[in-house]
């Protein structure tokens, strides 16, 4: 049938980025699409969009951690908000440049990720995740309280960027950037995916002593890791610094390294189209909740002084309700669908 | 002197209330293998629970406290039934995920019913405070420590000598022989999470006499990790042991350090002492090292 041959691939098909025909037809509209959005959405609608790149680019990043890797970190917005405030600090208080600050702060995250990840070689299991959070939390403190460099809650507001000369600041223009950024991040990872580190990561993962044994340097890989997954965390926080221009420790708490732990696992954990799909899924959800929560504090005046606290609780139902009855994720859905429309018309 | 002997009193309470939360985390993961983030959320909810019992139902206190533990009892067993069982088999990161959901959700719902600002928890003990040697210590606090110390006397003959208990330290040891042998290991389930969810609860109530009741008591319960890995993840002693030290180290911490690290360092001296004790013990003080074969 015209369909099937549409969509199956051959073994040397597997092996590309782009397995089939379809795939390669899919993302060119996809991407058509994501570049002609700034014309026919608004302010916001753009500023949505900005925000979900930001989170693809960390999310692709956790997953390189902890979906290849195996090697759970709670720590992840702790490096976003390292490198935001690198190139807010660079930006702001030392003139650096929009196109050298933000290397610079995904190095400075990235180093920091080799820092963070020396010590964690012997840990396993909940004790890397308790000692990330340590991490987690001691970053959030020293953001906090370090005032002379940070400015704590008042927040550092960045220069404007400019990209060769053009001022990328307002929305539409840096929506490119970080358009450009996301897509490099995608098939860096789905090429790191495919390549002999990445398979060194995933056998880490599923047996890391048997790792070993086959030669695989077990601490060079998982320090890669986390220098790999550090630095684009340190990228999307840079650019998340930009995107907003005031950035403050708020941004990079507890909660946030939380929800990309659920973008990656409610979009699919250990596959790049998963992180990416549950990184929008996940940016977009809190805007539905606050869409329909309006009408309900105007309905219900009780709720509005504690309407967050809805949102918060809606939030935890669906990710329990996600994990509960679809533990593949979205991306498990999205298996399902295909594997359906495969033989169709047949049922098998 | 005298500073220092009320530093340590308000540590050892604290720590009292994180050798609680401790305890409950370690009796969950050694009898289901799950970590439960939502242990801190459950003793906040606890706590906010015992409040509406003894101020709009107008319940003496310690009818309050024992309709709280009946009530929360339910709600841990439910919890149980309904969200972690379906879990069993998952992969570690999603039952993680679970209970995180779990923390906000009751985070939000103690947002939603009860408000976000502080209250005064109407404490059944005496406001003044006692004075020993020179120091004026909070009588809340004593009888926190005093109650933690029952409790987990408690906790120890019932572990050692009654059935349940036996048949919870078999579950905990190996599911499977404990299957075999007889003991209903869903029942030991729900029954470690009941337990742990009262613990909390009686964490939760106490912490609220000699502190606030306050929407971020779940961030303040958090610091019950750093002690369940001081003490090593799969040994109760070393829970009770860790919370007490992170207590008393924090409050210690605090304040002589506070002239050279700046304010705020009792609420980070839990997470470094994890850093330090992970360095050099991974599996912390009692904990046991995980053989792995291939």
């Amino acid at each position: 049938m015209a369909v099937t041959r549409f969509c199956t691939r051959t073994y040397r098909q597997d092996l590309r980025i782009f397995p089939s025909p379809a795939a390669k037809i899919g993302l060119a509209v996809l991407f058509l699409f994501l570049l002609a959005l700034p014309h026919f959405g608004g302010k916001y609608i753009i500023f949505v969009a900005c925000l979900c790149g930001v989170s693809v680019i960390s999310a692709l990043g956790l997953n390189v951690l902890t979906g290849y890797t195996g090697l759970i970190s709670m720590g992840h917005a702790a490096f976003m908000g390292i490198g935001a405030y690198t190139a807010a600090i660079l930006s702001a208080k030392a003139g650096f440049p929009f196109i050298v600050a933000l290397p610079l702060a995904g190095v400075m995250a990235a180093m920091t990720g080799a820092v963070v990840g020396i010590p964690t070689l012997r840990l396993k299991g909940m004790y890397l995740v308790v000692t990330t959070l340590a991490f987690q939390f001691i970053t959030e403190h020293v953001i906090y309280h370090w005032e002379s460099l940070t400015q704590s809650d008042k927040g550092i507001k960045l220069a404007t960027p400019y990209l060769l000369g053009v001022n990328i600041g307002g929305y539409g223009k840096i929506y490119y950037v970080i358009l450009l950024f996301a897509v490099l991040a995608a098939i860096f990872t789905k090429n790191l995916a495919m390549s002999r580190t990445g398979r060194a990561f995933v056998a880490v993962r599923d047996r890391d002593i048997a790792a070993e044994i086959i030669g695989i340097n077990l601490t060079k890989y998982k320090i890669l890791a986390f220098v790999i997954s550090s630095f684009m965390a340190g990228l999307a926080g840079a650019l998340h610094a930009y995107l907003v221009g005031l950035i403050g420790p708020e941004y990079f708490v507890f909660n946030q390294s939380i929800l990309y732990i659920a973008m990656i696992i409610v979009g699919g954990m250990g596959t790049v189209l998963g992180s990416i799909v549950g990184a929008v899924f996940m940016v977009l959800l809190p805007e539905v909740i606050n869409a329909i929560s309006g009408p309900i504090a105007s309905a219900y005046p009780f709720f509005s002084p504690r309407i967050g606290a809805v949102s918060v609780t809606v939030y935890g139902l669906i990710i329990i309700f996600f994990l509960l009855f679809e533990p593949d994720g979205l991306f498990g859905i999205w298996v399902r669908l295909k594997r359906y429309w495969k033989p169709w018309p047949f049922t098998y | 002197m005298e500073i220092l002997l009320q530093l340590t009193m308000t540590g050892l309470a604290w720590g009292s209330v994180y050798a609680c939360i401790a305890l409950g985390f370690v009796l969950i993961l050694k009898a289901t293998d799950v970590f439960n983030f939502a242990q801190p959320e459950l003793m906040m909810f606890g706590a906010y629970m015992s409040f509406s019992l003894i101020i709009y139902m107008k319940l003496p206190f310690i009818a309050a406290f024992l309709i709280t533990l009946v009530l929360m009892g339910v709600v841990a067993a439910l919890l149980e039934m309904l969200v972690i069982r379906p879990m069993v088999g998952e992969p570690v990161l999603a039952v993680i995920m679970v209970t995180l959901g779990l923390a906000n959700v009751l985070r939000g719902l103690v947002g939603l019913i009860w408000g976000y600002e502080e209250i005064q928890y109407p404490t059944p003990f005496p406001q003044d405070p006692i004075v020993i040697f020179g120091a004026a210590i909070n009588q809340a606090e004593i009888y926190t420590i005093a109650a933690t110390a029952v409790l987990l006397v408690v906790f120890f003959l019932f572990f050692k000598y009654s059935d349940s208990g036996i048949s919870m330290r078999a579950t905990a040891e190996d599911t499977t022989t404990a299957f075999l042998m007889g003991i209903n290991v869903k029942r030991v389930f729900t029954a470690s999470w009941i337990i742990a969810t009262l613990v909390a609860t009686i964490a939760g109530v106490f912490l609220a006499s000699f502190t606030f009741l306050e929407p971020i008591m779940g961030y303040t319960g958090l610091k019950a990790l750093p002690a369940v890995i001081l003490g090593g993840l799969d040994s109760v002693h070393g829970a009770i042991i860790g919370g007490l030290i992170i207590g008393v180290a924090e409050n210690l911490a605090g304040f002589y350090l506070e002239d050279y690290l700046g304010s705020g360092m009792n609420e980070i001296t839990a997470y470094i002492i994890v850093l330090i004790v992970m360095m050099i013990r991974p599996y912390g003080l009692f904990g046991t090292k995980e053989i792995e074969r291939v």
